[in-house]
């Protein structure tokens, strides 16, 4: 009986490692053929925070692996607020956020005394979109847009918000509340008043574009990316802010002109890391320079050219 | 004299076939919901995901193209978290099952432990993520390596398998053990010899039951901080990785249609290496059922 259970935890475990010794030899050639030259750089450069800046810092770090293929960058996405928690505890060297450091946050991490840098890397243009077979309507001022959202304890309907729209109550669709897209539009829209009750909030925006492709009189928001590869799916809306009706392109959320709910998207270096680890400087350089074009093919919108200098005069100052 | 009233009987008798005839409907009624549901998911995601599945696919890590994205981090990952989560959770979880069911006594605290162990198995995962992170990563200062996330993945399964295996143990006929006592065989010795290769099977069905859990499980990993994109393997127990599941869900929340093909290749790979899995469990399981 004894020899039957040797020869079974054999197979099992002979098996296992055969698979995982397998694909992780062929690896070791690859990475030494690759690891020659000079400046080559070693040890670890740890990234978590926002799961809408996730797509910049993964293809950041997919295209520095050409450069620094024995530098270990981990990229992770425990949402914007998850990130500075393990910032503030000193688990990683970069948080990336989807908006700027809270207050509490801040203090949090003055306690600590972990001092950072912001960095900004992209724009964002949160899209208001309706159902593709609503015909009413097209724009929303900033007010109606409040109105719409913040909760008044009674059901909402179209016409509440304007008398000539019918009388047919309004399902709303929102990213989750640990999203900083969320965080976002809570402070410039709601401005922390709290969001409709029976809105439908979920974390993987894919389900919110299902859900307002779906439902009639479904209204929701989240970041542009997912408009723009959903463009026929979806009606946009143009958000007036008292300086006439803008809809989000490329150009208005670049401009600017797409108000308020174009929103840079950050990432926070510790200075510590900067100043000790040679790894973390030099990534972070990659990381300003290629920004801007890596999150354009994501999805972003890249920021002027000067807002990118401005990051890479802060870091060298951190250098120092 | 008649024994039996063959009219009562035969008056009787088609409305209890019929009853018979309903409850097999039912029941095959019941399989074949479960079944086409399985039939749907699998047309739905190899349709979307075969196209995707080659070499490269198994060959690249993941990218920001979906054409030349990979999983190779992920699926070694998985493997290596097996690694880890199999012999610590088969080991501890036999063991606390043998001392429950062989030597503790029968006593009130016995009881207890036996009925929040029941519960632990029903306790969201998280709050296992978040006791990996104050013991495994932070106390004792593992860092987000394999090993943390393993020996938290391990507490995660460890009441399925406990359960599961006092279950088989007791399921053991008793004049098994009597018979081995009475040869005069100690009671360690026929905790070996007698109750674990007849215990086996359903220790074994309980096991492949919380590693399959285990390796779809993302929630207590994203807790943990394991990172969703790697460009490196894991060398070590000490190294960071990520996993199956975590890759596949960062695939699926992209707006990009393509990943979502992408997704479904990596959901085909998680379910060859569960059934690869399953496999071994029932070759095993063969082995010893054949002996009794």
């Amino acid at each position: 009986m004894r020899r039957f259970k040797g020869i079974a935890m054999t197979v099992v475990m002979g098996g296992v490692i055969a698979v995982a010794a397998g694909c992780g030899s062929d690896d070791a050639k690859t990475s030494s053929s690759e690891g020659k030259g000079s400046g080559q750089l070693q040890g670890e450069v740890i990234t978590d925070g926002s799961s809408t800046v996730f797509p910049i810092m993964e293809a950041v770090a997919e295209e520095y692996m050409g450069t620094q293929p024995d530098v270990k960058v981990s990229v992770g996405a425990s949402g914007t607020g998850g990130g500075f928690k393990k910032f503030i505890a000193g688990d990683t060297d970069l948080a990336n956020a989807s908006r700027p450091v809270k207050e509490e946050e801040t203090a949090l991490l003055e306690e600590k005394g972990v001092k950072y840098t912001e960095l900004k890397l992209a724009f964002d243009g949160i899209s208001i979109v309706a159902n593709k077979d609503n015909e009413f309507i097209d724009s929303l001022t900033v007010e109606e847009l409040q109105k719409l959202w913040v909760d008044n304890g009674k059901v909402k309907k179209w016409s509440d918000i304007r008398p000539e729209w019918p009388k047919e109550e309004i399902k709303f669709y929102s990213p989750g509340t640990d999203s900083g897209t969320y965080d976002y539009f809570n402070e410039v829209i709601l401005e922390e008043k709290p969001m409709v009750e029976n809105a439908t909030l979920s974390e993987d925006d894919n389900v919110l574009v299902q859900g307002v492709e779906g439902d009639k009189n479904a209204i929701g928001f989240f970041g542009y990316a997912y408009y723009s590869e959903n463009k026929d799916k979806l009606k946009i809306l143009s958000i007036d802010n008292g300086k006439g009706a803008v809809e989000p392109t490329h150009e208005t959320i670049k401009s600017g002109e797409y108000a308020p709910l174009s929103r840079p998207l950050y990432t926070y270096v510790a200075n510590k890391s900067v100043a000790e680890k040679e790894q973390v400087a030099d990534y972070t350089q990659f990381v300003i320079e290629n920004a801007g074009e890596l999150a354009e093919e994501v999805g972003y919108i890249s920021l002027p050219e000067e807002e990118y200098q401005k990051d890479l005069d802060k870091l060298k100052e951190l250098e120092k | 004299m008649k024994l039996i009233n063959k009219s009562q009987v035969a008056k009787k008798m088609p409305v209890r076939l019929a009853v018979n005839t309903v409850c097999k409907g039912l029941f095959f009624l019941a399989t074949l919901v479960g079944l086409i549901v399985l039939a749907i998911l699998f047309y739905r995601i190899f349709t979307q995901g075969i196209g995707s599945l080659n070499g490269d696919f198994l060959q690249n890590f993941a990218s920001r193209k979906p054409e030349e994205a990979g999983i190779k981090a992920a699926l070694i990952g998985s493997i290596w978290l097996m690694v880890v989560v199999a012999p610590v959770s088969l080991l501890l979880g036999v063991g606390t099952a043998i001392y429950l069911e062989e030597y503790a006594r029968k006593n009130w605290i016995t009881t207890f432990i036996k009925v929040n162990i029941s519960n632990l198995a029903g306790v969201p995962s998280i709050v296992f993520g978040l006791l990996g992170l104050t013991v495994f990563v932070r106390a004792l200062a593992l860092d987000r390596s394999i090993l943390a996330a393993g020996l938290t993945m391990s507490l995660l399964v460890l009441p399925v398998i406990i359960v599961a295996a006092q279950e088989a143990i007791r399921a053991v006929p008793r004049d098994l053990r009597e018979a081995s006592f009475g040869m005069g065989a100690t009671k360690w010795q026929t905790i070996l010899k007698v109750v674990l290769p007849a215990a086996v099977p359903g220790i074994l069905t309980g096991g492949i039951l919380a590693l399959s859990r285990a390796i779809g499980e993302t929630a207590p990993l994203v807790v943990v901080g394991i990172p969703m994109f790697i460009a490196f393997l894991p060398q070590t127990v000490m190294d960071t990785f990520t996993v199956l599941p975590m890759q596949i869900y960062n695939w699926t929340s992209r707006p990009q249609e393509e990943f979502q093909q992408v997704a479904a290749a990596g959901i085909i790979v998680l379910l060859i290496l569960l059934i690869f899995m399953n496999s071994i469990a029932v070759l095993i399981r063969n082995k010893f059922q054949k002996r009794y």
